[in-house]
Parts: structure tokens; sequence; C-alpha cells
């Protein structure tokens, strides 16, 4: 019960009306910009406790990280790794890039194509 | 941790921040805090740290350069008081950036602090109930109504505020308040989030070294944070904590208990009517940080009655942030203002304007007998930042208050 109640109740609202100072849609952006932020210095900060838990039991020396150097074969699955990131994080700009194309060559919208379908518009 | 399963206590000379979070001080009640959750805490401590101290100062150059003169040709003259200056300063893009990241800042550290407590509320419940129920010290009255104040805007977009229970028994939001305030103060307020109440025992110490109450009232004790060390400074005295709130209650015993401190009560009461007390049956009443969150109407009542309640000889003393003084630059009021209008804290404006010492006199304490001074939060500073070595201004958030007290004649 507990769980439910923290997944309900966690990011509750306080009573009283929210003031915003910059554009609404700008601020929404920047409140999950930051919860983002934050994450990612969890993250962050969860992978130097595991270095340092492994330094302390002898499983890695401090600083075989920093000083870590991949193989050649390890270094291509690494930079296949970004690549793949990097294609899905920017996503939209390669969509973008696509609907110019797309769009010179006569896209159409779904509504469009519906109201074709149905015959309302004259081919 | 570093793996050697102790925490290292001291940073490094050269660190200049706010300490781990892991040397935040535990009791029976304290929630768990995963690795994830603590980490949260701590970049938040940072986040708010960064705000003061590398954003916001430039707020202040944003308004010298472009925000104020541009107030001041708009006007054809210089903005006359603090709310022109707060007009101003919303138009200024920088100034809107801060603020944005300085809300978003205090909505992220409820939304962590409230996971945190939520999803152990049922056993946080169970262990309050066990370590204070059926004990004389806790006594609550359920049909106490809850002042507008308190419940009309969530003080410090705290949702619940103090008084909300997701169900009977539930002390989740006391919990809530009691771990999480790290985030907002970067460890400022010490190891129990009690350096008010340690404050105010050196300020006692150094000031009135013969004084030895014997009744102590704490009003607006929350979780009695800042009651507690009082309590432990004069262990013979019999002290009691009165708060709206019944969850700060019950978590404040529990929590008060398995800190070993015995002599304190906590008791849900409106410290606008503490009929229940015998005239002149305090030697000692002091508020901590209490007085922004209260109305005009009941901060007159609340100081009637510490007149009433306070014996011959005994000390008044309320703990808040300065008065906006006359010659209090009127940009440095509007900044002040900032909590008051953006993180729901609706009094903290009209007070600070105030000229207590008149509402003081009003209430019956003569002008000879005002007392004033200054109380930094006393921590252990081979840990805790201390506000007292800051030079830095966290307008209205900074660990250092006014005293504003009276004595009641012999």
């Amino acid at each position: 019960m507990s769980v439910e109640l923290a997944l309900a109740g966690a990011s509750a609202k306080p009573a009283g009306k929210r003031p915003y100072f910059l554009d609404p849609q700008v601020e929404r952006v920047l409140a999950i910009t930051m919860a983002a932020v934050q994450e990612l210095a969890v993250a962050r900060q969860r992978i130097d406790t595991l270095e340092r838990l492994l330094d302390a039991k002898g499983v890695l020396a401090w600083g075989e990280v920093d000083h870590f150097v991949p193989t050649p074969e390890q270094a291509a699955e690494r930079g296949l790794w970004t690549q793949e990131y990097l294609t899905r994080v920017l996503r939209v700009l390669q969509q973008e890039a696509e609907g110019i194309a797309a769009s010179a060559k006569g896209d159409v919208y779904s509504e469009e194509v519906a109201a074709e379908l149905a015959g309302a518009c004259p081919a | 941790m570093d793996g050697s399963g102790e925490v290292k206590a001291a940073p490094s000379p050269a660190y200049d921040g706010p300490p781990d979070y892991r040397v935040v001080g535990r009791h029976g009640v304290f929630p768990e805090t995963g690795h994830d959750e603590i980490e949260r805490l701590n970049l938040l401590a940072h986040m708010n740290r960064h705000l003061s101290t590398r954003v916001m100062p430039h707020v202040k150059t944003a308004w010298e350069v472009r925000a104020g003169p541009k107030a001041e040709q708009a006007l054809g003259r210089p903005a006359r008081d603090r709310h022109e200056v707060q007009r101003a300063l919303l138009q200024d893009p920088y100034f809107q950036a801060w603020s944005a990241l300085r809300r978003l800042t205090m909505e992220q550290r409820q939304q962590a602090g409230r996971w945190t407590t939520l999803r152990q509320a049922e056993r946080l419940a169970a262990t309050a109930q066990a370590l204070s129920a059926g004990d004389a010290r806790l006594q609550l009255d359920p049909a106490l109504p809850i002042p507008r104040y308190v419940s009309a805007v969530d003080h410090h977009c705290m949702p619940g505020s103090y008084h909300g229970e997701a169900f009977p028994g539930d002390v989740s939001g006391a919990a809530n308040y009691d771990h999480a305030i790290f985030a907002t103060t970067g460890g400022a307020l010490g190891r129990y989030s009690d350096g008010g109440g340690q404050g105010m025992v050196r300020w006692l110490r150094r000031n009135l070294p013969e004084f030895q109450p014997r009744r102590i009232l704490e009003i607006g004790a929350t979780l009695g944070q800042n009651l507690l060390p009082l309590a432990q400074a004069f262990p013979q005295a019999e002290v009691v904590g009165v708060d709206v709130s019944a969850p700060v209650l019950r978590y404040g015993a529990a929590r008060a208990r398995s800190l070993g401190v015995d002599n304190v009560r906590f008791v849900q009461a409106d410290g606008s009517d503490l009929s229940m007390f015998a005239a002149a049956s305090f030697d000692l009443i002091q508020t901590t940080m209490f007085l922004h969150e209260l109305s005009l109407l009941s901060m007159k009542a609340i100081f009637a009655e510490t007149r009433r309640l306070l014996a011959p000889g005994g000390l008044v003393a309320h703990l808040e942030q300065p008065q906006y003084s006359p010659t209090m630059p009127l940009f440095e009021q509007a900044m002040r203002d900032w909590d008051a209008f953006y993180n729901n804290e609706p009094f903290w404006s009209a007070l600070h304007e105030l000229d207590l010492d008149a509402l003081m006199a009003e209430a019956g304490f003569p002008r000879e007998a005002l007392v004033h001074g200054t109380v930094t939060a006393a921590v252990d500073r081979s840990v805790f930042p201390d506000a007292a070595d800051d030079d830095g201004e966290d307008f209205g958030r900074k660990a250092a208050w006014r005293l504003l007290g009276a004595r009641a004649p012999s």
C-alpha cells in the first residue's frame, strides 16, 4: 500500500496556485529537464559508489576506470553504441530532415488521405 | 561510504560545499534512505547552493544594469518600494530563469522527500505509534481546528503541510519535513536540523548565564527539533511543545523518545489560545522561524498569550529572519520577499515590515523589557557549514536570525 501511496502522491501539488516565471510551455520543459539532470547526477554517483566499493574490495584498482584503454574491437563496439545512442536521442532531427525531403515530393497529412479515401475530396 | 564501513566525517579542507547527506543524524522514526534517494538530496543541496552563490549574485547585476534603469525610465523616478522592484524584476529574463530554477528545486525537493517517506509510510506510522502510543507526553486534540494560515496554501510548497495525513496515524509528512530539509539548507542546520535550538541555547549561555528556566514552552514546535536542545540544556526543566498539527506532534514525540529526551511533552493546541495553561506558568517561551507562518491576528493573540503565560523574571524569545528596515536596500527587500510569493510563505512579506516592538508593547511588554539579539545556527563545525562564517546571503534562508524577546518583570 505504501508504494501505491508514493506512486500516487510523491509528485503531488502543494495547496496554492503555482506561479510561472517563463512561458508555461518552456517552464514545463525546464521542469522535465531539471528532473533528468537530477537523475543523471544520481546515476553518476551510483557508478562512483560502485567503483569505490570495487576498489575497496580489491576487484579493481583506483584509477583503472580513468586509465581504461579499449582494445580496437572494444572501441568499435563502443563507437557503434554511441552512434546508436545519438540516433535515438536526436531522432527528431532526422525525422524533420526526412520531412523536408518528403514534403518536396508531395507528402500529405493523414487527415488529407482520410478525406480522400472517404471521397469527400475530389481526386 | 568509501567501502571502509565508516562515514568519513570531515571533508577535505579544500572542499567548500555541503557535506554528504550521510552525516545527517538518524533516530528511531527517521525514514530509511536508499543510495539514490540520498543522492537526490545531495544534488538538490548543491543546486540550492549553486543558485544562491553562483546565480543569485547576477540577479543583482541584472537589477543594477538592466531591470532597475528600465523601471526608473518607465516610472519616471526610481522604484519607491520593494513591490515596484519586484514587478520590475519579474520582467527580467535572468530573474525569471533564476526564479524558475529556484521554484523547481523546491518542488523537486518535495518530490524526492515524499517518495522516500510515502513508500514507507505505514512502517513509519507503526514506528511512531510504538514509540509514543499511550505516553502521557503526547496529548492530541482531534477537535482542534486547523487555522486558515496553515490550510490555505501549503507552506514552502510542502504538499499536505504539517497537518495532512494520507491515512489515520500517518507521519510521512513530518518525516519528509525532517529528513529532507537538508536539501534546502545544505546542512546549515546541523546534524539533527536543530541548529536554531542549539543557537538559542548558546545565546542563553552567553547572555543570561544565570538563567535556569524550570518550565519551557515552544509555540509552533512542529517536530520539536529546536525544542529538544533546550530540554537537553535544562534537563530538570519541564518542557512543552505545542502545535496545531497532530502528525508533526506524533512524529516529534516519537523522535524525542528515540533520542532519549524524556522531559518534553507534545501538546496539540493553538498558540492563540493556550488557556489550558495557567497564567505565569512558563519561565521561557520561544518560537523558532514561526512568526512568518502566521497571520497578523493570530500573531497578536500569541503575543498576548505569551505575556499572560510568562512567569516573573521569565523570557520570551522569537527567532525570525530580519525585518525590512528603512536602511535595507529595496532590492534586498524584494529578494527576501521571494519566498512569500513563490514559495508559499504568504505572511512573510507583511510580517517583515511590521513594527514588532510596538506589537510586543501592545501585548503588554514594556519597551524597556524588550530584548534584541542575533542567533546563528550552532552546528558541529567539523562537519557542517557554520552560518557565522558565511558572508554570503541567501535572502531569507540563511541560518542566522534576529532574536526579538522580552523579559517579564521579576
